[in-house]
């Protein structure tokens, strides 16, 4: 199963099912040519453009309904503390208060858990109720750095022992590798907790009609809220329905059901009126996860002529109160070595659980990665990017395992290398003069994104000519309704204005979460295949009325013609009107062969400087050269690489949730203390797109692009500074005092 | 109305006014300037709580003139999308600090989640929903809409006002002019590139016009 993303639990159920039910063994269909399409491939601009543009876009944010309350949360101030009661009371007798509901017994193991909530007719006297309510805790020790929760003695997180093994892997004899290297390095790389900071804070509105609910959420999974809604409300999925209209972000941290939208729930419940809550800024900054930090140690084994003979890899990850992710895919799978160990540890403190952050593990993963084997080409004396092709794999496992059934990474190496002028780097690290000093450097990139199999859409045709397709899917801002309507309009020839989209509802067809970069090969795949089918059924009735057989019919710019006659021809809309009522055709995402390995690969390469006195980067520009199949819509396809550029250049300069070990609080849950990249800091950026279409992968052969250029992002500008000031600061973000620490370090070596 | 404890309360301290602006960065300069020498309110004593009742305003709303009256810890951004329903302005920090509330107020870009409706009383406010002329919309959303501007969505409106409010005063802006106007916008999809271009279009497409 390595081609499937594990973060998606509920894709993984399906399967399971699907499996069980034997529906997984329909035939690959190629991709068809690229010069047959009018609109895939291209840049389009969104279907929905206007709506965004003119405000009239409306997000769960923007919803009201009729006699709706607004939700407010209690959150524990402790980090450690047994609830000792609640009294609701007070809060209940206040004017304007409508319900309040107890949400914690027993333990809360973070300072933000919840503990109780009211809703109210309006936010501000829910606000001043949530003050009336009497909770009290018996305090207890809590430990919110990751370095003092490994020493004995440590206060306990969880049940078991705040170091647990989270991932051990083994593969070859890194001992016999590492005798049989010419060099053996190890080196220590930091990454620390990223905090999604969606710009739509997460929220809900939870509305009951009898016995069924509907949930307005701010989310990147509908399935996954109404199924985890389901479970928690201990009632039928069925009576559950999960609507996602526009939503302002999530980079994973709005996968599966939010604890406040249950609480939404409950409240709507016992008022029997609507009930909205709206995450606070400073809530959504320290409640609702965040990226697990790392303290990647790898060691690696090297010829003289730079094979890679070992690698061994150990994570201290923390998550919180969460199991935090496994980082060593990277370290795995993208370079050839036969002998690689690796283990990974959580280790628990007392801060909320981790979320999925746009490619978990891998980002960390690959800053160690990509850094140990920048400085290890330093260490041999040779070109990083040589370094790279030296060990370049064309199976997954580094090279000991299943054909990659395409890799464009090499294309991606020329042609970012290329752009960005490689060859003007410093051949030697910190080579360059003055203070302000110049750097170029690469990172590599590894990511699932093959898509889901079994995901549905059904793409209706009405009498009138007008035409729906309908998925369960959500966009979540990549422009996945746009993606639809170019895919079936393009294989309808109509143009995508002729298609309604009809997505973010539970109700439709099935399609996975959006989390994983999974959702164009899972969600195109399937419109195109339900396209397919009425243009074949569509074929058959042009062919009666035109009296030739349906193999001598072509769809051609909206007109049903005769291959043998070209005059002979009936337009689109004259033979859908022939239909008896709306003809529905369904289309499913098939699967892929289980022979091959199908990952999506990227390379980016930063230019940077750095002022050696201030110790502050400033990144100059950036290529990102991504292989992602065939790409869908260049203009969106640019938007996603730009996007996570920019996050990877400000989680490596800025970003970092710093905790007060006293109280066991985040001290900076605003964008003023939490520091993101704004327009002041953006370098030019060049995203390269190499096209290598994958025909295996599916009908359309494109691959995922949401996690791809957030993976390098971080890595390739970290090693840009390694080479304008010849050390690696080993950890992000780099701030100008880590910088400035690095430099000290090379003085005290040198 | 149902009635609620916020409206029985009868005093109002300096202290519950200053949160109520949220505390942000700024919330110190702009709450002295309300309570200072330039204020549009008067000056608040103790123990004078009428100072802090509801009063009625007038606001040009996208043209449309309007009376209302506001309650005087209401913010601009509370009046404009609870309750004018003009929802396409973002509450995004709430405090002054990502700009995703912006709107103009007589011409000039500001944050309406950190000024008061009663500061902005006799002004005129253009929001998001107001820039377009019937279906045709402002060059500066049409280039968003063809360079791909946005990704959410959400910081948009917010990134359109901002631009329209340099364009109206800059008419061939600089590279650095762009930056300088946006700096105080945050797009957390991060697409501040594609943002240049499209402003950069707009000013094109305004100048030709």
């Amino acid at each position: 199963m390595k081609n499937r993303n594990p973060i998606d639990s509920s894709s993984l159920e399906y399967i399971e099912l699907a499996k069980i039910q034997g529906t997984q063994t329909k035939p690959e269909k190629p991709a068809a040519p690229a010069e047959g399409f009018k609109y895939i491939g291209k840049a389009t601009p969104r279907v929905d453009g206007k709506k965004i543009v003119t405000g009239a876009a409306r997000y769960t944010h923007d919803l009201s309904f009729e006699g709706m309350l607004y939700g407010k949360v209690l959150r524990s101030p402790h980090a450690c503390a047994d609830v000792v009661s609640i009294d609701l009371g007070p809060a209940l007798n206040y004017p304007g208060v409508k319900a309040a509901i107890k949400l914690k017994e027993g333990r809360v193991k973070w300072a933000g858990e919840q503990v109780a909530a009211v809703a109210a007719v309006d936010e501000q006297t829910a606000e001043e109720a949530l003050k009336l309510i009497k909770a009290e805790y018996k305090v207890l020790p809590h430990v919110v750095s990751v370095d003092k929760a490994m020493a004995q003695g440590a206060p306990q997180v969880q049940d078991t022992g705040n170091v647990q093994e989270l991932n051990k892997s083994n593969r070859g004899d890194v001992e016999k590798g590492f005798k049989e290297a010419d060099l053996v390095f190890e080196q220590t790389y930091v990454t620390n907790w990223e905090v999604h900071q969606t710009a739509e804070t997460h929220s809900s509105i939870a509305k009951w009609d009898g016995e069924n609910l509907t949930v307005w959420d701010s989310t990147q999974a509908v399935m996954g809220v109404r199924d985890g809604l389901a479970r928690a409300l201990n009632m039928p999925a069925s009576r559950v329905k999960v609507i996602k209209t526009y939503m302002g972000g999530g980079f994973g941290s709005k996968l599966g059901v939010q604890d406040f939208t249950v609480a939404a729930a409950r409240l709507a419940l016992e008022t029997g009126r609507p009930v909205k809550i709206v995450l606070t800024r400073r809530e959504s900054s320290y409640c609702v996860g965040y990226r697990p930090s790392s303290r990647i140690t790898i060691k690696g084994g090297v010829k003289k002529d730079g094979t890679l003979t070992a690698l061994s890899m150990k994570n201290y990850n923390s998550g919180g109160t969460g199991r935090g992710d496994g980082c060593a895919e990277p370290v795995v799978d993208v370079y050839k070595c036969p002998n690689v160990k690796v283990e990974e540890y959580s280790v628990f403190v007392n801060t909320c659980a981790s979320r999925p952050t746009r490619a978990p593990g891998h980002v960390q993963g690959t800053f160690a990665l990509e850094g140990f084997l920048e400085e290890l080409a330093a260490k041999l004396n040779m070109d990083p990017l040589e370094l790279r092709m030296k060990n370049y794999s064309i199976k997954n496992a580094g090279d000991t395992g299943i054909p990659y059934s395409t890799k464009g990474l090499e294309k991606c190496y020329k042609q970012g290398a290329e752009k960005i002028g490689w060859a003007s780097r410093n051949k030697k690290p910190g080579g360059g003069a003055g203070k302000i000093k110049r750097g170029i450097g690469m990172a590599s990139q590894i990511w699932w994104g093959s898509g889901v199999p079994g995901t549905l859409a059904d793409l209706k045709i009405y009498r009138d000519g007008s035409v729906d397709v309908e998925c369960g899917t959500q966009d979540i801002g990549c422009g996945t309704r746009t993606h639809i309507a170019l895919v079936a309009a393009d294989t309808l020839t109509l143009e995508p204005k002729d298609i309604t989209v009809k997505i973010g509802n539970s109700d439709y067809p099935w399609a996975p979460n959006s989390g994983g970069s999974q959702t164009t090969p899972s969600v195109a795949p399937a419109v195109r295949d339900a396209a397919l089918k009425a243009v074949e059924y569509l074929k058959q009735m042009a062919s009666k009325k035109l009296n030739a057989p349906p193999a001598e019919i072509v769809l051609e710019n909206r007109r049903f013609v005769v291959k043998s006659d070209p005059a002979k021809g009936l337009d689109f809309n004259e033979v859908v009107k022939d239909l008896r009522r709306p003809a529905v055709f369904h289309g499913e995402r098939s699967s892929f062969p289980a022979t091959f390995a199908f990952n999506s690969f990227g390379a980016h390469f930063a230019e940077v400087e750095v002022d050696t006195e201030t110790g502050k980067i400033k990144v100059k520009k950036v290529v990102a050269a991504h292989d992602i199949g065939r790409v869908i819509n260049r203009l969106t396809a640019e938007s996603q690489v730009i996007g996570a550029i920019t996050q990877g250049l400000s989680a490596a300069l800025f970003e970092e949730k710093i905790m007060d070990h006293e109280t066991g609080s985040m001290v900076n849950p605003n964008f003023h203390d939490y520091k993101v990249a704004t327009s002041m800091d953006i370098p030019e950026m060049v995203p390269v797109f190499v096209d290598v279409i994958d025909d295996r992968l599916n009908n359309l052969g494109a691959k995922g692009l949401g996690e791809p250029p957030r993976i390098p992002a971080s890595a390739a500008i970290a090693n840009a500074v390694f080479n304008a000031i010849g050390v690696h600061p080993r950890e992000i973000p780099m701030t100008p005092a880590k910088v400035l620490q690095a430099l000290k370090r090379k003085e005290a070596k040198s | 109305m149902e009635r609620t404890g916020k409206k029985k309360r009868k005093t109002f301290t300096r202290r519950d006014f200053l949160k109520s602006l949220g505390g942000g960065a700024v919330g110190v300069g702009v709450a002295s300037k309300v309570l200072g020498k330039e204020s549009v309110l008067p000056q608040a004593g103790p123990g004078d709580p009428e100072i802090f009742s509801r009063k009625k305003i007038s606001l040009t709303v996208n043209g449309k003139s309007l009376s209302l009256e506001v309650d005087a810890d209401e913010t601009l951004l509370q009046v404009l999308r609870d309750k004018l329903q003009l929802t396409g302005t973002k509450r995004t920090c709430n405090r002054g600090e990502c700009g995703g509330c912006t709107v103009l107020l007589n011409g000039t870009p500001v944050y309406s989640c950190h000024m008061l409706a009663l500061q902005a009383d006799g002004g005129e406010i253009l929001s998001v929903e107001g820039l377009a002329k019937g279906d045709k919309l402002h060059p500066v959303q049409q280039a968003f809409i063809d360079k791909d501007a946005y990704q959410c969505g959400f910081c948009t409106p917010g990134f359109i006002m901002a631009s329209v409010a340099l364009l109206n005063k800059t008419k061939t802006p600089s590279p650095e002019d762009i930056r300088a106007a946006l700096a105080g916008n945050l797009c957390r999809c991060g697409n501040y590139q594609k943002i240049y271009e499209a402003v950069s279009s707009a000013s094109e497409t305004m100048r030709r016009a």
